[in-house]
């Protein structure tokens, strides 16, 4: 599997005196849209948000469709454990977001685009809202009918899913909709919308400045460019770092753990964990385990019991309800982990509760429910003896 | 009219009357009142054409929507993983011990109630806790309960 | 169009069509929870979930809609696991309590449950208690969140269908729950207590207030004397329940059983219907000669009719400024206890402290409506006990009738004689019909120009109907009227009246008379009916009451021979002063939130 080694990258919070971003959006303005999604595509661009859907596609499915109105969203909403790398984005270099915006907005032929940003980040709201209004500002100067508007979220991790979120900004609760449609079909207010996590809106707006060939050149066949890392846990220098896409996990382990590593949270609580033995094997990207940048370090004095009993906790939380295999089956396995440790249900219990995480997995209405078989089979597989004794 | 009626009139002058605008009114609400009485939300849904049921089923989606009476300040500790690993038992217990409440009361003069929140987005920095919208990262239990000090001098 | 397999049968369908219908057309049957025909698609219950070839996730069948070349499992190693697993959650977080259950034997989650036969359930007991678990606030309606299984069916009917909102999804994750506002009692909230949340509940955390044990008490009391009445809606639906065919007229049978099971009168809600019918045609024919004579700027037109209590309900809460536009007659239901209990009692020589009045109603709203305070008129509660058209159905079991090899027999005379116009008070457009099929006779001395009488305009399942009829040759008395177009409006469904009373207040129209029914469909879908329902369900049990109709033979209200004996020997003429002090009253405006 190709691999690349460890390597900061400074794309994401450079800055281009010569290029601001202000300034990538009136070159691009002057390409075709078909010309912007070409680069996109060609670029490789996947969503940073964990999904990692194509960009250019998503723009250029939005942009086929014919609607009386279109919408741009930023999703902001970011609240996987673990990352905290948008915020980062937001309060340093916000105005790369929304030149991102408005050229997937020329694109895709919307006038109005939202930043959708989580509750727990409202003490930023009131610089972002200035650096908005300027943004909009001089959009208005370049003629570029776009403006930008700021929603705020109030504590529910499920309106990270790109269509509770619509749901959360029409007024509603944040419980994700039936999928098809999609969101370039029917998003916000039912219209065609693209919804692009902060980080991919950054990077469109960067390959924009900069061109794909430089995007491309960085990362492996499948996971192009590089990616904001959030990193926590047991590391001496936890914070936000941006590393090429493609390093094997032993390599991120070197440069952040204290040295006792015992296992890597890739991916926040919806993602997988990964035992030390499988440091060497285990390329980060979308060939290997994807992330959207949360990457939680657990040293040998944690107990993964523990881990894994915060990690349902949140989900039996922070599930909408509205599904079956999500909202009780979280329960389940909270309350299944609980009773094997206690010796009220057996061992055998934790294969009945893998079971039912394979069966939410795949029949779980959104990706919350779908991904809690994530951290619970890797950690009861790999850690079984810590989840028993 | 009363206060929160008015408070109610102005948000939705501002937001709209239509159901994209109930969330931005039912945060401008909770701003100021830190949470939405049963006043409020009847106000909230008179203004809106929506029933009084339906604005609560949506406010009570949202853990920042509180419903339930709380005070002046609301603190929230983290507790997910990383916050965990990094001490919030501590700070909790310290904050409990402090005011005098459990987690999900409110202190005896109604200056704060005490509750935890999942992952606050500051896992480099916990633990971590809000205080209304204000963030304090990387908190001791005694920074917690110097800040705790300084916002109950303001509140009086 | 689109073509698909299913189970490797090639099949065809239109576009749009979801895998759930598909595959019915192929005769395959997924089994479904949150689904139902009337509202709109939720996809949350997951038990419908089906493999398609290629795709990752499972799909939930009835939100999945058919694409060309699909390849769908409905039955697959991977389905029936999910299933199992929906399955077993489901009944890990429900009271299954089933024996105890009012729902048993007619709940979807049992019958599923009973399908599969998983035998050893392995998960961990969730089943909620505590005392906020069951709601018997309501006289109509009881609430039991231990057999919730969050559906949602309940929420999108108050919602859709409705207009109401009383119930509400609320908090999530593991809180989520199906609440009031703030959890209050349902008595104390918007509820109108039209039972549409039960028609469609699939199990049994919503269901009627039942007085089955009560009605067979005074029964087997020998110093009480028990009226039973019938409303027209039930003759067409209580077989449903009883093994006998949708759409299939039971009036005889169901006479028949009443008798047997000791009701020492059995009358019928269809005298006091036609008895409404005079009452108030005259109120309206009244209040449009203050209108249009008197030139009286206080009457209050459109008249709207006043007989379905969850209609009446929602008018005080929703639109209180609108009740002085409610006739001010009391629904056939009261109407006949009140008789009951004054003249009948006196003619046949019963104390009305000793009478027991009990409705059969396809309602659940009628519960609520003879415990008002406004129905006391008799001196006494003038209807004791209301049951649904269900709760009779399970009393006839009890007793051990073979309904349906039961003779059909007659109701007793007097307050039994009905005419075809009472029986289509079962359905939406039929108080309408049958007002003008008397008021225009009153008027002009000849029958309304309608073939057969049957007036189609305000006949079918559309929300909202108008009609206009041009009044001509009035007869001297009523030359105000001559060349006067009556404008009418029939809604069904609370959804359908809020528009149409919102188009009242916008003042864009000029209605003289409306019709509202609570329910879908009016009585006929009735919250009290036999579950299911559906619109084809609905459509067969007013092609009945067509029927029944046409059958009669008498069709217009005012010659029903026994509601002119009535007048005759005790109420004297419509709005008379004893009409006034036992059928007529006047409601008053409850809170709005």
């Amino acid at each position: 599997m190709e691999q690349k080694p460890l390597k900061k990258i400074d794309i994401i919070f450079g800055w281009d005196d010569n290029c601001t971003p202000i300034q990538v959006v009136e070159k691009s303005v002057k390409k075709t849209p078909e010309s912007i999604i070409l680069d996109m595509i060609d670029s490789g661009l996947k969503g940073r948000g964990g999904a990692g859907f194509p960009t250019g596609l998503k723009w250029k499915f939005a942009r086929n469709e014919e609607a009386d109105a279109k919408y741009v969203v930023c999703n902001a909403d970011e609240g996987e454990p673990g990352t905290f790398k948008d915020r980062e984005i937001l309060d340093k270099v916000p105005e790369k977001i929304f030149a991102g915006m408005t050229i997937c907005a020329f694109v895709v032929g919307a006038l109005e685009g939202y930043i959708y940003v989580r509750g727990e980040y409202n003490f930023m709201l009131k610089a972002l809202q200035q650096k908005i209004d300027l943004f909009n500002q001089q959009l208005h100067e370049l003629k570029v009918d776009f403006h930008i508007f700021l929603r705020s979220g109030s504590g529910a991790y499920v309106c990270g899913e790109e269509s509770a979120l619509f749901e959360s900004m029409e007024g509603k609760r944040g419980e994700p909709r039936n999928k098809p449609p999609y969101p370039t079909v029917s998003g916000y207010n039912g219209k065609p919308t693209v919804i692009n996590n902060v980080e991919t809106l950054v990077y469109t707006s960067e390959i924009c400045r900069m061109g794909p060939e430089q995007f491309k050149a960085l990362g492996t066949h499948d996971s192009r460019g590089s990616k904001v890392f959030s990193v926590s846990g047991d590391t001496p220098i936890a914070g936000i770092y941006e590393l090429e896409l493609g390093m094997p996990l032993k390599d991120f382990v070197d440069e952040f753990g204290d040295g006792d590593t015992k296992a890597i949270q890739v991916g926040g609580a919806s993602g997988h964990c990964v035992p030390r033995k499988k440091f060497n094997d285990t390329i980060i990207g979308f060939e290997g385990i994807p992330t959207g940048g949360s990457m939680m370090i657990f040293n040998s004095s944690r107990s993964m019991y523990n881990v894994l009993h915060d990690y349902l906790e949140f989900f039996t939380e922070e599930s909408c309800g509205q599904c079956t295999p999500c909202r009780i089956g979280c329960q389940q396995l909270l309350k299944g982990i609980e009773a094997v440790k206690k010796g009220e249900r057996p061992p055998t219990y934790l294969d009945d509760l893998k079971r039912l995480t394979a069966t939410m997995k795949i029949a779980a209405k959104c990706g919350l429910g779908q991904s809690v078989a994530n951290p619970f089979t890797s950690i009861v597989d790999n850690f079984r003896e810590e989840i028993i004794y | 009219m009363t206060n929160t009626e008015v408070l109610i009139k102005e948000l939705v002058e501002k937001h709209g009357r239509t159901r994209n605008a109930l969330m931005p009114v039912l945060q401008g609400v909770v701003a100021c009142e830190k949470f939405l009485s049963e006043a409020a939300m009847i106000a909230v849904a008179r203004e809106l054409d929506l029933s009084a049921a339906d604005v609560y089923g949506t406010a009570s989606f949202y853990t920042f929507l509180d419903t339930k009476p709380r005070g002046k300040n609301i603190v929230r500790v983290c507790k997910t993983i990383s916050c965990h690993m990094q001490g919030k038992e501590e700070i909790i217990k310290a904050i409990e011990n402090h005011l005098k409440v459990k987690v999900g009361e409110t202190s005896h003069d109604n200056k704060f109630t005490l509750l935890t929140a999942n992952c606050l987005g500051w896992c480099h920095k916990g633990p971590v806790m809000l205080i209304n919208d204000e963030v304090f990262p990387s908190i001791t239990p005694e920074k917690a309960i110097a800040i705790i000090e300084e916002f109950s001098k303001k509140s009086n | 169009m689109v073509n698909l397999k299913i189970n490797n049968t090639p099949v065809q369908v239109e576009e749009g069509t979801t895998i759930l219908d598909a595959a019915k057309q192929l005769n395959f049957r997924i089994p479904t929870l949150c689904n139902h025909p009337d509202l709109s698609v939720a996809g949350n219950c997951r038990v419908c979930v089906v493999e398609v070839k290629g795709a990752r996730l499972l799909a939930a069948s009835c939100a999945t809609p058919v694409s060309e070349g699909m390849e769908v499992n409905t039955n697959s190693e991977k389905v029936r696991i999910a299933r199992k697993h929906v399955l077993e959650l489901l009944l890990s977080e429900h009271n299954a309590d089933c024996t105890k259950c009012f729902k048993n034997g007619h709940c979807e989650l049992q019958q599923l449950a009973s399908e599969y036969r998983y035998g050893d359930h392995i998960f961990i007991d969730l089943v909620k208690t505590g005392d906020k678990v069951l709601d018997i606030s309501s006289p109509s309606i009881t609430k039991d969140a231990s057999k919730c299984i969050r559906c949602q069916r309940c929420v999108r009917t108050c919602t859709e269908l409705q207009a109401v909102s009383a119930l509400a999804v609320v908090h999530k994750g593991d809180h989520q729950t199906i609440s009031t506002f703030l959890g209050k009692p349902l008595n104390d909230v918007v509820c109108t207590n039209c039972g549409q949340c039960i028609n469609r509940c699939p199990t049994g955390a919503l269901y009627e207030r039942n007085y089955i044990e009560d009605v067979w008490h005074a029964i087997y009391d020998p110093n009480k004397f028990v009226v039973v009445e019938t409303a027209p809606a039930t003759r067409v639906a209580l077989g449903e329940d009883l093994g006998i065919e949708t759409g299939q007229r039971v009036t005889g049978k169901m006479v028949s059983a009443l008798r047997k099971m000791g009701f020492n009168k059995v009358l019928d809600t269809d005298f006091t219907a036609d008895l409404t019918i005079l009452e108030e045609g005259t109120e309206l024919l009244t209040r449009l000669k203050k209108a249009l004579v008197d030139k009286d700027e206080t009457v209050k037109l459109p008249m709207m009719t006043s007989c379905s209590p969850g209609w009446v309900k929602f008018q005080e809460h929703m639109f209180p400024e609108l009740l002085d536009n409610l006739s001010s007659c009391k629904s056939p239901q009261q109407m006949f206890g009140a008789l009951a209990k004054t003249y009948y009692a006196d003619k046949i020589n019963i104390k009305a402290e000793n009478m027991v009045v009990v409705s059969i109603m396809p309602c659940t709203a009628k519960k609520f409506e003879c415990n008002r305070s406004e129905m006391r008129d008799s001196g006494f509660k003038d209807v004791d006990y209301v049951l649904t058209t269900r709760e009779l159905a399970m009393m006839i079991k009890q007793a051990g009738i073979e309904f349906d090899k039961l003779e059909d027999e007659s109701y007793d005379s007097i307050l039994g004689e009905s005419t075809g116009a009472a029986v289509i008070f079962g359905t939406t457009g039929g108080v309408m019909e049958a007002a003008l099929r008397t008021a225009y006779e009153i008027i002009t001395g000849v029958e309304v120009p309608f073939t057969n009488l049957n007036i189609k305009p305000v006949r079918g399942m559309e929300g909202v109907k108008e009609a206009s009829i041009k009044i001509k040759n009035t007869k001297p008395e009523w030359s105000f009227l001559e060349g006067v177009e009556l404008n009418v409006a029939v809604a069904h469904g609370l959804a359908n009246a809020k528009q149409l009373m919102e188009a009242v207040n916008s003042g864009k129209t000029n209605y003289h008379f409306i019709e509202v029914m609570g329910c879908p469909g009016g009585c006929i879908g009735g919250g009290g009916q036999p579950i299911p329902t559906s619109a084809e369900i609905r459509k067969r049990r007013a092609e009945a009451i067509y029927a029944e109709d046409m059958g009669k033979a008498v069709r217009k209200s005012h010659e029903n021979p026994e509601v002119a004996e009535v007048y005759k020997e005790y109420l004297t003429h419509p709005l008379g002063h004893k009409s006034h002090e036992l059928l007529h009253t006047h409601y008053k405006a409850r809170k709005r939130y």
